[in-house]
């Protein structure tokens, strides 16, 4: 009986050991928590306003950051319509992220429109995916942090969307393009008053001997302004060549055969042929029809132009402007019958087939020069002098901006970051 | 008759070109409905313009037929296959399909117009092939780059390449992602620059060849 009753007492002693050991577990786990709850304070310095730069219907909150900022802590952004909030706790979450995310250093606002310091946090709301934000309207918004059952709301703050009439983040870009219209005017000046050196253009060159070998075989020449309408500066810059070019068919007495994928393009370029001849003083000599229309259909049209190319064996073929996938079918068709061709696109894509079939191929800004070469013309030489100068320009930029970007990293510093800002989204 | 043909078309292209320049700035709703409906009468005044091409085209193969040029059958197929197409277009009331039945103008596009275009694309396989071979041949220093260059690619590009040349994937991507990237953004750079050159004369008015040419 006396050893059953030890056992008993010592079984109850494991007991009591073994709950007070559970309870203070339990407690230790308990602890940090509410440590926790007690350092979780609301978002400080919310501040929310209409998002500068846009088009409306969006605001932008920006807060500071705290000291539980971490994946595990999370932050939501709430919102409600009109100016007062009765309970905090109701309003709509729009927004929820870990707490380590969405810093103004990480938006795409560049250092002259950023609305806070880089190390706040912000978020920007957006029509879009249940919220909807309308012009004029007031709203209350407000951030809360959030850790397990805990959360910290701040004190809710009004903003008004509104669009705005000027996109200050992209003034750069304005400036840029201002600077670089100042350049090409200053080069057109000075090429009025001295002469500018031109480097050869090979493909520029092979123009003359193109007609005048059609003008030997008496075969006519065609002549593609490309897939774009005239819309496309590409497009603009193949009728602006096919003038020059008109004008020495003109004085050469070859026929030009100009087909079209585009009615504008070709009721434009007519008369860009007809002024040619008439600045040729061959008026009479100048056909309504050597400009005519196909198809606005991409392959409809490379079909009838590679059937032209095998009846009527242009001695030369030119084909300026943009091209796609038709640019080989038609410069193969071309290369088989024998014909001096000549390329200049833009399109980059297209490029190593118009250099693989073309005799001479004007790449990229060379189509743009081509005016300036053929016509030599202060106007057009000064351009492209501007264009060169600009280039030089962008070149320059673009090592600083290395070296910069560079030290940046190497040395864990931001103030390079001003510099790269204004050249950034350049487009 | 020179003010309206020579001022005025400048005049238009000077306030247009500096608007729309402008509006790549000003995100305000009104500048996008601007935007847009501008966009509109475009798209309006190209079907127009669609009239002046299709002019234009019973004009130059009447006047094949009428002539008896070389090849004046291929103008008379055309011919045929014109007016047929628009009369059964008439006739479908433009409608491919109706309640799930394709209509005499869907079967045109989808077997006749879809197959030919099919054809067309195919052929540029064929055409690859042949230019590939004309300027693989080592002619030149510039071509045996070429020729090595594409080689590496090639065989980067395909399992069987990488599985016999392990080192040509890697190789393939540096090409594709150092050389050739860097030289199209040069070239991007330059064509950028020319079209916003070329922008400038034309909005200024220095550049007015595309009104038909003259200097006065």
């Amino acid at each position: 009986m006396r050893a059953e009753g030890l056992r008993q007492n010592v079984l109850r002693a494991v007991l009591a050991l073994a709950t007070v050991m559970l309870g203070w577990q339990g407690l230790a786990h308990a602890q940090p928590d509410a440590q926790t709850k007690k350092t979780l304070s609301p978002p400080q310095d919310v501040r929310a306003f209409d998002t500068p730069s846009d088009g409306g219907g969006s605001l932008t909150v920006v807060w500071s950051p705290a000291p539980y900022d971490s994946a595990a802590t999370r932050y939501q952004v709430l919102l409600s319509e009109g100016t007062t909030v009765p309970d905090l706790a109701a309003m709509k979450v729009v927004a929820e992220f870990p707490a380590n995310q969405h810093y103004v250093r990480e938006s795409k606002w560049p250092w002259w429109t950023r609305p806070a310091t880089a190390e706040q946090h912000q978020f920007t709301l957006r029509n879009g995916r249940g919220v909807e934000l309308k012009n004029g309207t007031t709203y209350s918004i407000t951030v809360a942090a959030v850790l397990n059952d805990d959360r910290g709301i701040a004190q809710p703050v009004q903003a008004t969307p509104q669009p705005n009439w000027m996109n200050w983040n992209q003034i750069n870009n304005l400036v840029l393009a201002l600077l670089f219209g100042g350049i090409v005017f200053y080069a057109i000046s000075t090429a009025r008053k001295r002469e500018i050196f031109l480097r050869r253009i090979p493909g520029l060159d092979a123009v003359d001997e193109a007609i005048g070998r059609a003008t030997e075989l008496g075969k006519p020449i065609l002549y593609l302004t490309g897939a774009h309408d005239m819309s496309d500066p590409s497009t603009i810059a193949a009728a602006v060549i096919l003038g020059r070019v008109a004008k020495r068919t003109a004085a050469y007495e070859t026929d030009l055969l100009v087909p079209h994928r585009d009615p504008i393009t070709m009721a434009v370029c007519q008369e860009i042929t007809k002024q040619a001849y008439l600045e040729a003083g061959k008026p009479d000599l100048y056909k309504e029809d050597s400009n005519f229309f196909i198809t606005s259909d991409q392959f409809s049209y490379t079909a009838a132009v590679d059937g032209i190319m095998l009846r009527k064996k242009p001695a030369a073929n030119f084909f300026m402007g943009a091209y796609f996938a038709e640019a080989l079918l038609l410069t193969e068709t071309g290369a088989s019958t024998g014909a001096i061709q000549i390329a200049g696109t833009d399109s980059d894509h297209q490029l190593p087939f118009f250099v693989t079939t073309c005799d001479y191929t004007l790449i990229g800004e060379e189509l743009y020069a081509a005016s300036a070469y053929l016509s030599r013309e202060p106007v057009q030489v000064g351009t492209l002098r501007g264009q060169d100068i600009g280039k030089a320009l962008i070149l320059g930029i673009l090592g600083v901006g290395t070296i910069l970007a560079t030290l940046g990293v190497m040395l864990d510093v931001q103030w390079p970051q001003l510099f790269l800002d204004v050249f950034k989204d350049v487009k | 008759m020179i003010f309206f043909r020579r001022q005025v078309p400048l005049l238009i292209t000077l306030i247009t070109g500096l608007v729309f320049a402008a509006q790549y700035y000003v995100p305000h709703p009104a500048s996008e409905q601007m935007l847009t409906s501008v966009t509109k009468w475009l798209q309006i005044i190209s079907g127009f313009a669609l009239v002046l091409g299709v002019s234009s085209l019973f004009h130059v193969h009447a006047i094949k037929i009428r002539r008896k040029e070389a090849g004046w059958g291929y103008s008379f197929v055309l011919y045929v296959s014109m007016l047929g197409t628009i009369a059964v277009g008439l006739w479908s009331n433009g409608k491919e399909a109706v309640d799930g039945t394709m209509t005499a103008f869907g079967w045109i596009y989808n077997f006749m117009m879809v197959p030919l275009q099919g054809t067309m694309f195919a052929i540029l396989a064929f055409f690859i092939a042949s230019a590939a071979y004309r300027s693989f041949r080592a002619r030149s220093r510039e071509a045996a780059v070429l020729l090595i260059a594409a080689m590496i690619v090639m065989m980067g590009r395909v399992p069987l390449g990488e599985y016999l040349i392990p080192i040509s994937g890697d190789l393939s991507q540096w090409i594709l992602n150092v050389l050739n990237a860097s030289v199209r953004r040069a070239i991007l750079i330059g064509v950028s620059l020319g079209t916003v050159a070329l922008s400038i004369k034309i909005i200024f008015g220095m550049e007015r060849s595309y009104l038909g040419g003259g200097k006065e």
